[in-house]
């Protein structure tokens, strides 16, 4: 069986559920080999062997993380000329894509992104146009790269110690170009990341304003969510821009995701139709994210919301 | 200052938009073309690089003749000039080589600073702003939602999932935009008007110095093997409000064990 090579996304050597996932599917289609870019490896390497990493290529010197990008692009172009891997997995996150795209071009290979699932052969499953469409597309030149949705494959639990080699690369000056100079981690409490977490609860334009946000953080956090915003709410200023789900926004696939005061309009849903289960809560019968949902309820949303968060606290 | 900025032509979100049975490509003629979203950002942050630091906006789009539109649209915000890389050997053609094919045409037009959004309505790749910082061996700042130019350094913050990073970097650069950066601008009827008269070139193939072989469905790198449309979702269960919505989501939650 080939090695399927995984890039590890971990922020400060904090494993994302993602690369669970990733892990999980690697497994699948070959023997999952993780790759590690940057410093803090040690406090990763047991959850790493937990969801089956039999192998982990370690490169652990912290220019690797001090530019953007291209200096992960050549750590996994020297994997792949080194081991001929059967492809290349990362998490179809802004960054995550764009080493695949370097990723690419340095090897010569073709890149597929925004993949929602991988079958044998490589035949990656993408959802495009807003959800509209399936297609299936594989790479015909090179080694496939993979860029695979958070939250789209369940991760698996498959404990082994994992085989570690410490890899060197010697990184050019284009790799070095652009300088990552300070992080600065926004303040998100004690929420899961959007698009990692197992439940979302978005609040639209029927909110009506930033205050009553808190109706929505409320639930989400009946809930152990994490909380999103259509377009028009972070439009209007009552949400950062950097929880808008949307098509212009962050692409999101939970177990579940509500809903409350969203009518749903191509640009949401484009964000949010892979999610497993849809709940909606809007006072227009009309509204099209009711073609949508598992289960909705015609109403206002500031009787409903707060009586569904009391009653979800009742029954923990 | 020499900014290139990258336009697309893509179907309008709010209609149909289909693949073609034949070739599985894009089905152009089903949707209205609009410029892609993001690109209006990256227009309006070129424009406004340009008015505090002097130079030159000059709009590169790659794509089928009715394309033009997406081209005049930047001009009537404000671009001086367009390019159009337009060769029916480039239909097809996916990421990887629209990204070398851009690079050849970036060779005509020289840049200090290319400038493009972040990720297009349709295709959704999100790679180009790294293959070609890749491809021309320059500094990638993408996912910016604030630069600052300053000589010949540019200062920006990447967004990422967490908050954000502060990015140094030197020009000649790749800059992507996401959509917190700017408000973009809306044309003026006078600038519409100017726009009809500003010089759009229009380059093949040879002008651009591709080489036919690395671009075009056949020469791709990716192929679509099959595409269906999605199955409709089971129709859900509505309910109007009768004073007790909360306890009934609460018990189709609980049905299906999330509470």
């Amino acid at each position: 069986m080939a090695e399927i090579l995984v890039l590890v996304d971990h922020v400060d050597g904090e494993v994302k559920k993602v690369t669970l996932e990733l892990l999980t599917l690697a497994n699948r289609l070959g023997e999952a080999a993780a790759v590690w870019a940057g410093p803090g490896y040690e406090g990763a390497k047991d959850k790493l062997g937990e969801y089956g990493a039999g192998k982990v290529y370690v490169a652990a010197d912290e220019e690797l993380t001090s530019y953007v990008v291209a200096p992960k692009a050549a750590l996994l172009a020297q994997l792949v000329a080194e081991r001929s891997p059967g492809a290349v997995l990362v998490a179809a996150t802004g960054e995550g894509k764009e080493v695949a795209g370097r990723l690419a071009v340095k090897t010569g290979s073709g890149v597929l992104t925004d993949v929602v699932d991988v079958a044998e052969g490589f035949v990656a499953e993408h959802s495009i146009f807003g959800g509209g469409i399936i297609a299936h597309a594989r790479v015909k030149t090179g080694t496939p790269i993979i860029a695979v949705r958070p939250n789209s494959v369940a991760p698996e639990a498959s404990p082994v110690t994992p085989a570690e080699e410490q890899v060197s690369v010697t990184l050019s000056d284009t790799d070095k170009g652009a300088k990552i100079v300070e992080r600065v981690v926004q303040e998100k409490g004690e929420r899961p990341d959007l698009t990692e977490a197992a439940i979302v609860v978005s609040g639209g334009r029927g909110v009506g304003g930033a205050e009553n946000f808190k109706i929505i953080e409320g639930l989400a956090d009946s809930l152990g969510a994490a909380v999103g915003a259509s377009r028009a709410a972070t439009d209007a200023g009552w949400y950062p821009h950097s929880f808008q789900v949307g098509q212009t926004g962050k692409t999101v696939s939970p177990q579940l995701y509500i809903a409350v005061g969203i009518s749903g309009a191509i640009q949401h849903r484009a964000g949010m139709q892979t999610s497993k289960t849809i709940v909606a809560i809007n006072k227009d019968p009309e509204a099209p994210i009711f073609e949508l949902v598992d289960y909705g309820v015609v109403g206002d949303l500031f009787q409903v919301a707060p009586q569904l968060t009391e009653e979800i606290t009742k029954r923990k | 200052m020499n900014i290139v900025v990258l336009v697309k032509q893509v179907p309008d979100t709010e209609s149909p938009r289909k693949l073609k049975s034949d070739d599985s490509t894009l089905d152009r003629a089903a949707a209205d073309g609009v410029i892609n979203e993001l690109d209006e950002y990256a227009i309006e942050e070129a424009l406004r690089i340009k008015e505090a630091h002097g130079g030159e906006v000059t709009v590169l789009t790659m794509g089928p003749a009715k394309a033009t539109d997406a081209i005049r649209k930047s001009l009537a915000m404000g671009a001086d000039k367009g390019v159009h890389l337009v060769d029916d050997g480039l239909a097809g053609s996916d990421a990887l080589q629209t990204s070398y094919a851009i690079q050849q045409a970036l060779g005509r037009t020289g840049f200090d600073l290319v400038v493009l959004g972040a990720e297009s309505t349709d295709a959704r790749t999100g790679v180009l702003a790294a293959m070609l910082a890749e491809r021309l061996g320059v500094p990638q700042v993408s996912l910016a939602n604030k630069v600052e130019i300053d000589g010949t350094s540019i200062k920006a913050q990447r967004q990422t999932d967490y908050g954000f990073d502060r990015v140094e970097a030197s020009l000649p650069a790749v800059v992507s935009v996401v959509e917190k950066i700017n408000d973009p601008r809306y044309p003026s009827f006078k600038l519409i008007m100017a726009a009809k008269k500003k010089p759009v070139e229009t380059l093949g193939l040879s002008d651009a110095g591709i080489d036919a072989s690395q671009v075009g469905l056949a020469n791709a790198a990716t192929e679509v093997v099959d595409f269906a449309e999605a199955p409709p979702r089971a129709k859900g269960e509505i309910v109007t409000n009768e004073g007790d919505g909360g306890v009934k989501i609460a018990e189709f939650l609980a049905s299906k064990k999330f509470v």
